[in-house]
Order: structure tokens, then sequence, then C-alpha cells
């Protein structure tokens, strides 16, 4: 006589979410800085869909539009003459690995927010890019100091592969929540799925819940056209 | 039950491929059919719950039921692929989820443009998923594999790229390699370049391709870069990187 049903048995390890793989040890030391499934590199890895696109300073634009009484643009010899701050993020990509301690020198969102006046209806973000990159996030994550556009890596102009000349900065969410080559900043009243988040990615991505994927969102509710 | 919810997977197989590369047969209790390109989380959890988890693509075609392939190169110190190629047997399982990717995939529709494939190294794995399916699908769309590796015995799945490359021939297997090459080699020797990417480009005529590039980051910067002056408009040129600490 069995004592119990294998498939039910609640000492299951998927059940008690305790599986672990028999010999696996540690390579790396942990560090509370790491967020859950993330591993420490040193490198500035690259994550992009298609070519580094190449953006002649002469042409670049940096525009606040969407639901703001009137729009703003920037050159970019205005948009460097704006306050800037020094910013030392640790950074976090979805791909797994996270960098601690980066150096960046930019204007914070809080500074560009100063010179246009937001609907009341504005409650969400949609960055678009050079190259037709966008990506969504609530608007509250970019004030109170949380967001800057860098326009300096390391003490250099921030390098095309990295977004360069200009890319907005999250440093709170994973990192495609970073628009790379940034064009400017469209306010909305919706939550309207950028390009990864179309294709399946978290609406959110917090690093420290694990957020990586749509299916890993607090509200679970995600319509099928949005699955993977 | 989530599409990308972790399960548990059988290591069914367990196939050397190079030195360096071995590839896994997982059977999974909720497979989905993928599409070509995509990629499969992986987890590990050691005692106590620390975790580390890496994404490989999957080198099996949607044709093949039930389980998928991920084809893993060995990384120095690497956390995730050392403990794979030295803890892991067939029988053993494996956390896993997936598959997971809408953008680097070739669905294989029939009226789809030529296809034009650049890997580096490991970075063949997802364009060999392409190749399978298209092999399954026996769909005849013009492709060329243009594959980069250091030496000969770095060719993944260099007896099946041949065979196929024998079998039809609007297949067309074109080897890089860029330190040492077989002896009396005749076919391209030298670190991947704008004039190797223009001639490539120029076998497909008049058609424009579609390109899938899959390598290192500096790898697939200067493919994407030289295949942008060969011609190609940015659009039709889709890349997948990995970074030199993927472990």
């Amino acid at each position: 006589m069995f004592l119990s049903q294998p498939f039910l048995s609640l000492s299951h390890p998927v059940l008690m979410g305790i599986f672990t793989n028999r010999g696996f040890q540690p390579k790396r030391p942990t560090n509370p800085k790491l967020p859950p499934g993330q591993y420490e590199t040193t490198d500035f890895p690259v994550l992009t869909a298609g070519p580094t696109p190449r953006i002649a300073l002469t042409n670049w634009e940096f525009r606040l539009e969407g639901l703001v009484e009137e729009p703003v643009k920037w050159s970019w010899e205005e948009f460097n003459k704006l306050p800037m701050q020094d910013f030392n993020p640790d950074i976090h990509c979805v791909t797994k690995w996270s960098k601690f301690d980066t150096h960046w020198r930019g204007v914070s969102v809080d500074t560009l927010l100063e010179h246009v006046k937001l609907r009341p209806e504005a409650q969400f973000v949609t960055e678009f890019s050079y190259g037709g990159y966008t990506t969504n996030l609530p608007l509250a994550d970019l004030l109170g100091g949380k967001a800057f556009v860098g326009l300096q890596f390391e003490g250099q102009p921030l390098a095309p592969e990295h977004g360069g000349p200009a890319r907005l900065v999250v440093p709170h969410l994973y990192f495609w929540k970073s628009a790379k080559w940034i064009q400017g900043l469209r306010f909305t009243a919706q939550d309207e799925p950028g390009f990864w988040e179309r294709g399946g990615y978290s609406m959110y991505g917090d690093p420290w819940k694990e957020q990586r994927y749509r299916d890993d969102d607090d509200d679970q509710a995600s319509p099928s056209s949005l699955r993977l | 039950m989530s599409r990308v919810a972790w399960q548990l997977a059988t290591v069914k197989a367990i196939k050397p491929e190079t030195p360096r590369v071995k590839t896994f047969t997982l059977a999974l209790p909720n497979w989905t059919p993928q599409l070509a390109g995509q990629h499969y989380d992986l987890r590990l959890t050691a005692d106590g719950g620390y975790q580390a988890e890496r994404s490989y693509s999957i080198a099996s075609p949607p044709e093949q039921t039930g389980e998928i392939e991920l084809t893993v190169e060995l990384v120095n110190e690497g956390e995730v692929s050392g403990y794979l190629f030295e803890g892991v047997a067939v029988g053993d399982q494996l956390e896993v989820r997936g598959p997971i990717g809408g953008y680097f995939v070739w669905r294989g529709e029939p009226s789809a443009p030529p296809l034009l494939l650049v890997g580096g190294g490991s970075g063949v794995v997802p364009l060999m998923a392409m190749l399978r399916h298209r092999r399954a699908l026996g769909l005849r769309t013009p492709a060329v594999l243009l594959f980069s590796v250091r030496s000969p015995e770095e060719v993944i799945y260099q007896a099946e790229l041949e065979a196929l490359a024998q079998a039809d021939d609007s297949f067309t297997l074109l080897l890089d390699y860029t330190r040492q090459a077989p002896p009396g080699w005749a076919g391209y020797h030298r670190r991947l370049d704008a004039a190797m990417l223009a001639e490539v480009v120029a076998r497909f005529g008049a058609a424009q391709p579609q390109a899938f590039v899959c390598g290192p980051t500096g790898f697939v910067e200067s493919v994407a870069n030289g295949l942008q002056a060969a011609g190609l408009p940015p659009e039709m040129i889709l890349t997948e990187r990995f970074g030199p600490t993927r472990g």
C-alpha cells in the first residue's frame, strides 16, 4: 500500500518551492546589493535588438510631449546648458547581469520637468528613441531624483553602443527601461506597452521583485496578446 | 497556468558538440511550441536557497515536440555552465522556464525574404534553430549561414550543417576561421570584415535578405555596422548579443 501519491505529496519539490540542484555551490560571493537571479559583472555588456544608430549631434533634439500644456524641445547645445548632476547608480539588466557603482553625469528628469506643465491626467510615460525603440513606465518612477538623462559615463561621452549621445537612466528598474538613444518623453494617461513590453516583458520591471516577464507582474492579468 | 512558469525538466541526453560546447536535451512536462530564435531561462538552486539564472537559446525546432535542446558553451569561471558540464547527468532534473523572446525570431513564413544568418561562436545556436525549422517545413527560402569560429575544433553542428549544405542547394554554408583553418582551406580565413559582408550580401543579388546576427557584443556590433555599409537597411538586421561574462 502506498502512503502517499507522489503527485499529491506536499513534499513534492515544485509544490514546496525548494527544488535544489544536487552538488550546486555558489561560485560567486553573495552580495545584498544583488537582486534575485542576478550576478555581478565589471564589464558593460550591450543588449540591443538591432544595429546601433549613429546620431549626428547637429540633428539631435530632446522633446517633452503628450499630455503637457506646451511641448518643449532642446537642441544638443541647449540641452548641455541645463544644470548637470553626478549619479552613481547600481544597474540591473534583465539578461541577469548587474553592475555596481557606475558613474554618470547628466540632467535629472526633475530638472527637465521644470520646463513643462503636465496635465493632471498624465500618469504614465513612453520613452522614445532614435531608431524607434520605446519603453513605458509610471510617471512617478521618473520623479524625485529617480531618473536622469545621462550624457557622460565614467568621465567620457556616452558611447553609441551604450546609448550615446544620451540615454535615459532609471536605475531602480531593469535596464531596458533606461532607453538608449533617447529622443524624448511622451506623457500618457494609460500605461502603453513599449517595444519589449509588447513582446511579453514586464510592464514595470522591478529587479527586486524579479519582474522580468509580463507573468511576473503584480496584477498577473495579462491579455493573451501580451503573452510571449 | 502561466506560460513562463518554472518547470522541472528531465535531462534526456547530453551530446558534446565541441571541447567546450554541449547540447542538453530536456524533456518538459509543460512544453509549448517555441519560435525559432527564442530562449529559455535556466535556474540552479543550492542548498540554502542561493540561485543563479542564465538564458540559453533553444537549438531544436518547434517540430521537435515535448522537449527542447539547449546548446551551452562552457564559460571560464562559469557558475551555471560549469555546473551543467560537471554536475549534470542524464536523468537529472533542471528548472527552466520559457519560451521567451519575441523579437529575434524567424517564423518560417513561405513569403519571408531570404535569410542571411551570421553567427560568432556559440551565437550560431538560435540560427541553427532557424535552419532546422526551415528544413522541417521543407522550405527553399534561400539561406546563407556565415559562421565565424577561431579554429576547426570550434565548429558547432559541423556534420549537420555540411550535410544540409550538400542536400539543399538553396542553403549555403560559409565558414570563416579567424585564427587557425583546416589544412588546404580555401574559404574565409581572417577576422570577419566589411569586405566579406559585402561579398555575402552580394550573393543575394537584388533580393534584400533578412539578417539575423548573434554572437559576442563586439562581433555583433561590427557585423551590424558592416551589413549597413553593404546596403542593408537597419530594419532588416536583427541582433542578439551576449557579453563576455555570461556564465
